[in-house]
């Protein structure tokens, strides 16, 4: 049996150690806000927060996340009528299109804000690894300055950041 | 049935029907729809049904029967309802419709309209008619309040939420109106449209209607489904093109925790029309992962079939060799073969363009509930009709005993025009009697596509001792797009892959199209915006080859050939007419845009394309640097885009933003190639889609309005940007990029 936090709840499950955390997330815990799109680590739709740290979920084997707090972007906003300001710069810009892999941008993003707060095209370029099928890069881009900017405000609605 | 559906049934016109019922909390919902004349699924499956519920608090609920993929369907079209509903688009929510199929004496037709988007259709098809729905249904509250007061209709008017009357100084909101406005015959005719200038919610800045659903993660995509007793299922296919299982051990499978159930799916036969893709060995458990693993510890003997020597290397070859003989001239206006011997300058130039894979983010999935008379689906799809019989293939039940529901699509691109996920899952269910969902892991999808066809173009021009361009042919061999399709004849193949009417038919007045298939084992299918993707590529490459063989400027040579506005006649997709002043138009803006003329630093280059799509017109400009060493870096991107009249602007933008992304990423690195009858790519490591870094921060997408008419925009902005990118590599560094993707061919 395998036991960890998942937005603040507990979970516990008894399968294969090896089984990845998305299909934990997916299947037993019914999150389906966590993509998959790869299995290989590669696209980043299954990003989720690991002890406040982004990780890939679909190469992450629940095993390894005994004892730890995951957080999914379930758990991202603050309440139900307020959203992280990443979210909310998300909106601001009209980002996405199909929808499929912008969880994932999402979380990779607030994590990429909380080790660079400010981060420059080239910190963006090189941090941010996720693939968007749809080209929603350039919305992308301006969300994430816009973000940055309403976190150093500190604005109301930038509460949460894992 | 309500009485109220009855009352109003008999009062319309016989080729109308309308759908109303009361709601759960005492609302009304409201709805009309066309009879579709021929059978779901073939050319008319875009007409538009709808509906219209009013909240007792007035807010307004606006079905939206359309698959929305990403291109803004959702929104777009509810907007037009609002518009002309008069009603206030911060009230207003959407509520996704399931498939509406009715069989009558003269086989299905359709009950919400037709459903289904592909070809950039979506909107254009939909553009009048659900401007209508809103205008009688606003019609319909204006008669219901001026019988309530006593005045005629003439003396009434709306504003949003409300029918006022300025004379009697009264307003009622809709939402009080309902009851009485249901009873309101719905005219034959239209009442008059608003005047577009007008228009509060249409042409203006709105925000994707259900966005806070996606950055919450609460947006259920077909992958989310979750049904009670659901197990789950995945298929191991055949790593061979046309390849079949002679036998199986799933002996270690049946040990891995969780699988319940192992057994062959069987394919269609090499060469037969297909309803699913591939044969295989289906695992069901009460996992995904529990299926994955089953899957991983099958132990399967594959007959390798008819493809197993099939080769890219194969293929290109033949292709040179055809191209070497001739093939099916299928246009051939003037004299080509004169006007090119006679020419002062030939210019004759071999382009080849892979396979490639979809690859929409969103694996095919399905969920699918077979019983002995009932059939539930829950799919990811571009064409639900399409989903309803393929589901009626593997089920054997009539397609009145199938219930579709779509889902928000993760990604469409044309995948998911084919529905073979949806006749897998059926036949898994059906055979288990369980509910299941069927998902492919995404090795399953860059392996099981329906690519876009590979090709190798050559392209011949004649120019005259003033620069004129007197003759044109373009000599394709490919595998063409019409692959194992029923009643498909030979000499039809080229269809799919030269659009007859393209650039620079009626231009160049001595213009010939030859056409060689070369059919290879690949599946092949339609792949966002086409043949468009890859003709653009090369004309607009060739383009500028025959600028540089003659001395010309590649912008002014395309501003000359473009010309001035004027309609030519255009008969396929997208016509009836070309317009290549618009091109010209774009061309100009880009290049201005971008500074064209400017004088760029050593090994910093600028190119320009332009194309017309389906309707629509689109150009890019493209700023470049390659290093010493090869490393190219994308500096700054000019697209735009002439819609006609840009209904939805934010998602007018995002597609042209989105395609240009599409047409770079696939020019950049992708390529589907086979060796020994298998596809060697299997996932995002060896299928690279570009990631943000490939594009720059100095990027901008303008829409140059023409005209009151929209087109499509979803196709539109992929076809020039490939060409302006391998041209602006050419003007910085004298490398021709002739085959893509461009790969490391600048670091030779």
């Amino acid at each position: 049996m395998i036991s960890f936090q998942v937005n603040a709840k507990r979970v516990q499950f008894d399968g294969d150690d090896d089984t990845p955390l998305l299909w934990v997330l997916r299947d037993h815990a019914n999150l389906t806000g966590t993509k998959f799109g790869c299995g290989i680590g590669q696209c980043g739709a299954c990003t989720v927060h690991v002890d406040g740290r982004a990780q890939r979920s679909c190469i992450t084997p629940v095993a390894s996340v005994s004892g730890r707090s995951i957080k999914t972007i379930e758990g991202l906003a603050p309440g139900d009528d307020t959203l992280h300001p990443v979210q909310e710069a998300w909106l601001e810009f009209d980002v996405p299109q199909c929808g499929y892999c912008q969880a994932g941008q999402i979380m990779a993003t607030v994590d990429l804000l909380e080790r660079i707060p400010n981060p420059t095209d080239a910190d963006i370029d090189a941090n941010m690894t996720n693939i968007c099928r749809c080209g929603t890069y350039v919305r992308i881009r301006k969300a994430i300055h816009r973000a940055a900017a309403k976190m150093q405000a500190g604005k109301p609605g930038g509460g949460d950041v894992s | 049935m309500s009485a109220e559906k009855s009352d109003i049934e008999q009062r319309l016109n016989r080729r109308q029907f309308i759908i109303v019922g009361a709601g759960a909390a005492g609302a009304l919902v409201l709805g009309m729809s066309n009879e579709a004349p021929a059978e779901p699924g073939h050319s008319d499956e875009r007409r538009l049904g709808y509906f219209i519920e009013i909240r007792p608090d007035g807010n307004v609920v606006i079905g939206s029967n359309q698959p929305e993929i990403g291109q803004g369907v959702r929104t777009a079209l509810p907007m037009l309802v609002a518009e002309e509903l008069d009603v206030d688009w911060a009230r207003v929510s959407i509520a996704p419709m399931p498939l509406g199929i009715v069989k009558t004496a003269d086989g299905y037709t359709w009950k919400y309209g037709g459903q289904g988007v592909g070809g950039s259709t979506g909107l254009t098809s939909n553009w009048q008619y659900m401007r209508e729905v809103g205008a009688r249904a606003r019609a319909q509250l204006i008669q219901a309040a001026a019988d309530r007061w006593g005045v005629p209709t003439e003396k009434c008017t709306t504003e949003p939420g409300f029918v006022v009357c300025p004379s009697l100084g009264e307003r009622i909101p809709y939402a009080d109106l309902l009851a009485d406005a249901a009873r309101q015959p719905v005219q034959e005719m239209s009442p008059p449209l608003k005047d577009m200038a007008d228009y509060r919610i249409v042409g203006k800045r709105q925000k994707t209607i259900d966005a806070r659903d996606i950055v919450t993660g609460k947006t259920k995509y077909g992958i989310d489904t979750r049904q009670p007793d659901m197990r789950f299922a995945v298929i191991a296919r055949s790593p061979y093109l046309n390849g079949t299982p002679v036998s199986f051990d799933d002996t270690e499978a049946r040990k891995v925790n969780g699988v319940l159930d192992v057994f062959e799916i069987k394919g269609p036969a090499p060469g037969e029309p297909y309803d699913i893709l591939a044969s295989g060995v289906a695992v069901v458990a009460t996992s995904t992962w529990a299926a994955i693993k089953g899957r991983n510890a099958l132990k399967i003997e594959w007959d390798k079939g008819p493809n197993a020597s099939d080769s890219s290397e194969k293929f290109w070859a033949q292709n040179a060799g055809m191209l070497d003989g001739r093939g099916q001239v299928v246009v051939d206006d003037g004299e080509f073969d004169s006007a090119f011997e006679a020419a002062a300058t030939k210019v004759t130039r071999r382009y080849e363009v892979p396979f490639v894979n979809h690859a929409p983010l969103e694996p095919q999935n399905c969920y699918a509930h077979v019983t002995d008379d009932h059939c539930h689906i829950i799919a990811p799809t571009q064409m639900p009709s399409g989903a309803s019989r393929s589901a009626a293939w593997a089920t054997g039940l009539e397609r009145d005993r199938i219930d579709v529901e779509f889902t928000r699509v993760g990604g469409g691109f044309g995948r998911r025009l084919t529905n073979d996920y949806v006749a897998e899952a059926a036949l898994i269910s059906k055979h288990t009697g369980w509910p299941i969902q069927l998902t492919w892991t995404r090795e399953d999808d860059v392996k099981n596509d329906f690519y876009r066809p590979a090709g190798t173009h050559e392209l011949r021009a004649g120019i005259d001792a003033d620069g004129k361009v007197v003759a044109w042919t373009q000599r394709l061999a490919s595998a063409s797009k019409y692959y194992r399709r029923p009643n498909m004849a030979d000499d039809k193949l080229w269809e799919a892959e030269l659009y007859a009417d393209d650039f620079p038919r009626r231009i160049v007045e001595n213009h010939r199209l030859e056409y060689f298939h070369n059919p290879i084992g690949v599946p092949r299918g339609s792949w966002r915006a086409p043949a468009h993707t890859v003709n653009a590529f090369v004309i607009q490459s060739f383009i500028d080859e025959i600028a540089h063989e003659t001395g010309q400027d590649p912008v002014q040579l395309r501003i000359d050939l473009f010309g001035e506005e004027r309609e030519l006649d255009y008969s396929n997709h997208g016509g009836p007419t070309f317009n290549p002043g618009r091109l010209t138009r774009l061309t100009k803006f880009v290049a201005e845009r971008i500074d064209y003329g400017r004088k760029r630093p050593q090994g910093s280059g600028v190119g320009v394309a332009a194309h017309f799509t389906f309707g629509g017109y689109a150009a890019h400009a493209i700023e470049v640097t390659v290093s010493r060493d090869g490393a190219l870096s994308i500096d700054r991107i000019v697209a735009a885009i002439d819609c006609g009249y840009a209904v939805h602007p934010n998602a007018v933008e995002a597609q042209l933003q989105g395609g240009t992304i599409d047409g770079i990423s696939t020019a950049l690195g992708l390529e589907i190639t086979v060796k020994d009858g298998q596809i060697q790519q299997s996932n995002f490591h060896d299928y690279p889609l570009a990631r943000i870094a490939a594009f720059p921060s100095r990027f901008e997408a303008h829409i140059l309005p023409y005209g009151e008419v929209p087109t499509g925009v979803g196709e539109m902005g992929i076809p020039s940007a490939a060409p302006a990118l391998t041209n602006a590599i050419f003007n910085a560094t004298g490398k021709r990029i002739r085959r893509l993707p461009i790969g490391n061919q600048l670091k030779a």
